[in-house]
């Protein structure tokens, strides 16, 4: 059964690389219309021109502050004005400032919970709107399997991601019979700049966690968040689905 | 040109109608949203949206909230728009 997007409208938080890259092109390959956002506008550009030119599906590229809720009710505006929909919304966007709890600063944990977390009831609120007169959506949050299992060094982003599990399992349960779905895909250990920047010791230690004994890519995190926006799907809400080779919890 | 209260009632009633599947004559000036009308929570949120779509205007978090029965809402809106 081949998965069918077209005339869909998607947003995509953090898609000018990494996972949120992939999940864009994912999501255009089947059809979709698709916005890539980004802090640079620039690379988030670049991103856009070059899927529609892979794909012939129309993008837009808009850059977006996801820890301005300002920003982000613009970028629900601007989809709305080029496309009428938005059926689609994939939260991605993240960021890391790792350090032990002991030596955490203030503002790194507000860094990371406004972007990572805030963000995330920014854009649902927003794009519930539009998504109740269409009686259909699809949101998709990307947490991680540290939101589940914690991690160490990561208080801050564990919490985070945590937190939109929650709040994930409420969308669905508010929205649920207005034909909104609402699921977390939680990555594991992904092949991305983010892993990249951990040291190879970290990352071998991790390795021995992982039944697989690879890390992720990209493109399987996308697979999972294409099957959740897809009719496939539509009877999945609230639902958790880890992308992470197998990593006991 | 204004418009009356009669005209307000009569739109008002028809996206209640809509919204919430009941009929016209259940609709009353004195009819509850909750209690009469059968809308849950979300119900009304959605309700307000639609008000807001219909007319034009844009109805605060803390009014709606005030506006639990049809003819406050009917008085609200005549109120608040030209």
């Amino acid at each position: 059964m081949s998965i069918d997007l077209t005339g869909k409208v998607a947003i995509v938080t953090g898609s000018s690389r990494g996972i949120g890259r992939e999940i864009a092109h994912t999501l255009s390959k089947h059809g979709a219309y698709v916005m890539c956002c980004g802090t640079q506008q620039e690379a988030t550009q670049a991103v856009a021109t070059y899927i529609e030119a892979d794909t012939k599906h129309e993008t837009l590229a808009l850059q977006v502050d996801v820890s301005q809720s300002a920003s982000i009710q613009n970028m629900v505006k601007q989809a709305l004005e080029k496309w009428g929909r938005v059926d689609i919304l994939v939260n991605n966007a993240g960021i890391t400032r790792d350090n032990l709890l002991l030596r955490l600063s203030d503002e790194d944990w507000d860094a990371v919970i406004h972007t990572n977390l805030n963000s995330v009831f920014y854009a649902v609120k927003a794009s519930l709107k539009p998504m109740l007169k269409q009686r259909f959506g699809r949101i998709i949050n990307i947490a991680s399997v540290v939101g589940i299992m914690g991690n160490a060094g990561q208080a801050n982003y564990a919490a985070a991601k945590a937190g939109i599990i929650g709040f994930s399992k409420t969308v669905a349960k508010e929205y649920g019979a207005k034909g909104i779905t609402c699921n977390v895909v939680a990555p594991g250990f992904i092949q991305t700049d983010m892993i990249s920047a951990l040291p190879k010791e970290y990352l071998d230690t991790i390795m021995a966690t992982v039944p697989q004994r690879r890390l992720g890519t990209p493109q399987d995190v996308a697979n999972a968040v294409l099957f959740l926006a897809s009719d496939l799907a539509s009877y999945i809400t609230g639902q958790v689905i880890q992308v992470d080779g197998g990593i006991r919890t | 040109m204004s418009v009356s209260e009669e005209e307000i009632f009569e739109k008002v009633r028809a996206v209640i109608v809509e919204q919430l599947g009941v009929t016209e004559e259940e609709v009353t000036r004195e009819a509850s949203f909750t209690d009469d009308l059968g809308a849950d929570s979300l119900d009304t949120v959605e309700l307000v949206m639609a008000l807001e779509e219909e007319f034009g205007t844009e109805i605060a978090d803390n009014d709606a909230e005030k506006l639990t029965t049809v003819g406050k809402t009917v008085g609200y809106i005549l109120k608040n728009t030209k």
